[in-house]
Formats: structure tokens, C-alpha cells, sequence
């Protein structure tokens, strides 16, 4: 069975499909995620599915009464939330905890990093139900520099135990945030230095300034290299540290929020093109999709299956996943709703769920 | 002193189910005087001045810890779109957490208008 875990701007939905070829899905949600309803339609902004216990976190915002994490332990059948708050920030740092962004899981069991806003990392020991600040990035001396994007200032991308293509290491660590870029530990979090040479910075006045750029998703391929989808600008790496370079020729504009690597051929992988800065709407008005299988050297639209009539919702940056899968399934989701689906296998995209609230986070699993 | 805190049936459940708590905040300190040392926290009543607003949601989150986190931020900040009225007078328009609540007074807590 697949299952699709699916934040949206109003609620935790899920979808499961049987068949090896995902064309079905059974869609569920939103979920009740507590008994008195004030959370279950709150935005999901960001969805974690553990691999080895297949624990389903949901950092989940209620507009009124706050932010939390939730998990269920059965695939979404029934949710529980820390008696304590399980993400706060300590009291020297005058700050409060606004929204879970990003969740991501390290080697050890139990062990899982929550990228937050207010831009900052959390580490939790025990499966999400109680995380502590991770002191070396809150107190890196560039923080007061980091300014919110549209979005809010927040880390939303979080890649535990690689720093480059050079394999991995449970002490390295790579972050990126809205405003500030991309930043990397070797120390397990202790040391954090920028990683942003060659990723441009539309909106600042210096070219290539060593940080503050506007990174809005990097993923790693399965050789290890780096693909990162910036505030203008789409780019590669094998050593972030040493430099970035552009892969966006051939696309039809280089700002987006996404990008997802193919789980197993090195070199393949997907971006979700958004007109501009100024413009946050698909090229000409049509869902977009480009599929590249040459490490961004060039790239061909996959819209087969899709929508060919207007179309104006955008993936947003935890909007779209694989599942990893020996016959990998992609996925994305749209500020209009629609999740769609593609089997690797296949090449043709196929709809999971139509007309939800704006989709947040996905995240899909193979149980 | 007693006052009244009145919940919004959404918060209920963080309540106990109790949709009113009955609670004696400790009282405020008249201006000029030295805090009272902790413990002992002066007891209700002591002094003859009203409890603060912050003084109250103190007593309620010590009974109450989930609660408190839906109505403050870590920081104590009362949450943007929690609404809480002393009487008849929404707080942020008084004194905000340091509201007087006078002995006997109502402190009502309702989610304010937000999203869409």
C-alpha cells in the first residue's frame, strides 16, 4: 500500500491507494487531529513520516490558539499530542515558537530535526514528542541578519548527515532558510557556515553576498549531489561550501519553491516553475512540470495527464515528494488543491485528490 | 479573592471539561512595595489589592499547563487572536496582562474573529 500524507492550508489529509500503479487513491481528512476540533483545520504547513516506525508527525498552527506537533502511531487512524508543548523556545532566547516547517529524521532512532520559525533548528530524541533548540545555529552570529521572506523567516529545508556528495556523516548537517540561505555543520551542530557561493540574491544589493539568500528547497540526489531551487535561480552542487552552479537554461523561468530528486537514478528530478518574484503564477497560465534526467544540463516538460486547461495554483516548497519506491512514485500538490501523482515507470501524471484547501506539505510512503 | 474565568467550549476539554474555573490568583502588590518573597506567595486576599490579569491566567495555568499554552506563547504573550475580556472590557484595551481583576470580577476567554 502507498500513503500519502497531505498538510493543507485547513487540515491533515491522507490518501491510500492498493495498486502498484497509483491510479486509485482513497482520500480521507481533514483528520481529527483533537477531540474538540480547534486544530483539524488548522494549516499543516509542515508532515514527517518516519521510515523506520512510520510515525506520522503534523506541525499543525491553529490561527487562534497556537502551534503544535501531532503524531499517530497507526497511519493517521488516531492522533495524540505531547502533554507538554513539544517544540518551545527556551526563555533567554526571548523568542516563541511559530510554525513547524520542515521535519526531517536522522540515523539514530528516535532522533528528528524540526526546521522552525522563527528561523531555527530543534532535535528531538524520542520520536518528535519532545524536541530542545539546537544552540549553535540559534546563536550563529549571522542570525540577526536573517530576515522573514513572504513566508516568514524560517528554515524549511533540513538534510541530516551529508554536507556534499562525499558521502555521509552522522555529524553533518545541511539547513536552508527564507531569508539566509544555506547553511552546514561537520560538528554536529555546534559550527555552522554559510554555503551559498554562485546562488544570487535578486533582492539584495551585493551580487554574491556570502549569505542571505532566499533558498527556497534543496534536495540531494542519490549520487549525493545537491539541487537547490532558490528566489530566482535553480542550481547544483557536488560541495555546497565550494559553490553552486546554474542548471536553469531551458527552463521557462528559474523561480519556483520545489524540487524533488529521484530516489534511485542519479541525475533525474523535478521542478514546478512559478512566473517570478513578483508574480507567484504558473508560465502562461498552465500547471507546469519540468523532469530533468541530465542533472539540470536540460529539461523537458512533463504535463502528460495533466490539467491542459488554465491553471493558476503553484507548488509551494514542501508541496511535492517521492515515495521512494523501487518503482519510484512523485508527487505534488497545488495552492488550488489538486494532488497529482506520476509512477516513474509510467511518465504520465495521474490526479490523487481534487479541490482540498491549498496544499502545504506531502509527504508519501510505501507501507 | 476569587474571580471567575469563563472557557469557550473549544478549550473545555484542556479543562477538564469545566466550561467555568472558580480560582483565587494571588493578590496584587500595592505600588511601591517590595515583591513578597516566593515561596510563600502572598495569599489571596493579602493586601486588599485587585490580582492582575497575569496573576489569574498564572493560577490557571498552574492547574490547567495544556490550557495555558492555547491561550499564551512560551514567552507569556497572551496569543493574537485570544480574546480575553475583564468584565465587560476586552484586555488589550485596559492594561493588557496587567489588568486589575477585581475580587469577584469574570474573566472571560473567546477565540477572537480570524481566517477565512
Amino acid at each position: 500500500m502507498y500513503l500519502l500524507v497531505i498538510g493543507t492550508r485547513k487540515g491533515l489529509f491522507t490518501a491510500t491507494a492498493a495498486d502498484g500503479d497509483r491510479r486509485t487513491w482513497h482520500v480521507r481528512g481533514p483528520h481529527r487531529l483533537d477531540s474538540e476540533d480547534y486544530a483539524n483545520t488548522a494549516g499543516v504547513y509542515a508532515v514527517g513520516v518516519d521510515p523506520r516506525t512510520r510515525r506520522i508527525l503534523a506541525g499543525a498552527e491553529s490561527s487562534h490558539f497556537g502551534p503544535s506537533v501531532w503524531y499517530s502511531d497507526d497511519l493517521g487512524e488516531s492522533w495524540n499530542e505531547p502533554e507538554r508543548a513539544p517544540i518551545a523556545f527556551p526563555e533567554d532566547t526571548d523568542a516563541s515558537f511559530a510554525r513547524a516547517w520542515q521535519f526531517a529524521f536522522g540515523d539514530d532512532p528516535g532522533t528528528v530535526y524540526a526546521g522552525v520559525e522563527p528561523s531555527a533548528l530543534f532535535r528531538s530524541g524520542d520520536g518528535g514528542e519532545s524536541f530542545e533548540l539546537v544552540r549553535g545555529l540559534w546563536d550563529h552570529p549571522h542570525r540577526g541578519d536573517w530576515w522573514p521572506g513572504a513566508g516568514g523567516a524560517a528554515i524549511h529545508t533540513v538534510i541530516p548527515g551529508r554536507v556534499s556528495a562525499e558521502g555521509t556523516d552522522p555529524r553533518a548537517m545541511t539547513v536552508a532558510m527564507s531569508t539566509g540561505g544555506v547553511y552546514q555543520t561537520r560538528d554536529g551542530g555546534a559550527a555552522w557556515t554559510p554555503a551559498n557561493r554562485g546562488i544570487s540574491a535578486v533582492f539584495l544589493p551585493e551580487d554574491a553576498p556570502e549569505y542571505g539568500q532566499c533558498v527556497h528547497k534543496v534536495a540531494v540526489g542519490s549520487d549525493g549531489e545537491f539541487y537547490a531551487q532558490n528566489h530566482h535561480g535553480v542550481f547544483r552542487s557536488s560541495d555546497p561550501a565550494a559553490g553552486w552552479t546554474s542548471i536553469a537554461d531551458g527552463l521557462p523561468t528559474d523561480f519556483g519553491f520545489s524540487y524533488v530528486t529521484h530516489p534511485h537514478v542519479p541525475g533525474t528530478g523535478y521542478v514546478f516553475p512559478v512566473v517570478s518574484q513578483v508574480c507567484h503564477l504558473p508560465p502562461d497560465g498552465h500547471l507546469a512540470v519540468y523532469r530533468t534526467e541530465d542533472a539540470g544540463a536540460t529539461w523537458r516538460p512533463s504535463v502528460e495527464g495533466l490539467p491542459a486547461d488554465p491553471y493558476y495554483g503553484i507548488v509551494l516548497r514542501d508541496g511535492a515528494c517521492t515515495d521512494g519506491a523501487d518503482d519510484p512514485g512523485f508527487y505534488f500538490g497545488t495552492r488550488s488543491g489538486d494532488v497529482f501523482c506520476t509512477v516513474d515507470s509510467s511518465g504520465e501524471w495521474s490526479r490523487v485528490a481534487a479541490h482540498l484547501p491549498d496544499v502545504l506539505s506531502l509527504r508519501a510512503v510505501e507501507v | 479573592m476569587a474571580v471567575t474565568v469563563l472557557l469557550p467550549h473549544v478549550l473545555q476539554s484542556d479543562a477538564g471539561g469545566a466550561a467555568r474555573v472558580d480560582i483565587a490568583p494571588a493578590a496584587g502588590v500595592p505600588a511601591g512595595t517590595a515583591p513578597a518573597p516566593e515561596p510563600p506567595a502572598p495569599p489571596a486576599g493579602a493586601g486588599g489589592e485587585p490580582a492582575t490579569l497575569r496573576a489569574v491566567l498564572d493560577e490557571l495555568a498552574r492547574r490547567h499547563p495544556g490550557l495555558d499554552r492555547r491561550l499564551r506563547d512560551e514567552r507569556g504573550r497572551l496569543r493574537r487572536y485570544v480574546n480575553v475580556f475583564v468584565g465587560s472590557d476586552e484586555c488589550r484595551a485596559v492594561g493588557g496582562l496587567d489588568t486589575p481583576v477585581p475580587d469577584g470580577a469574570e474573566v472571560r476567554i473567546l477565540p477572537s474573529v480570524a481566517g477565512g
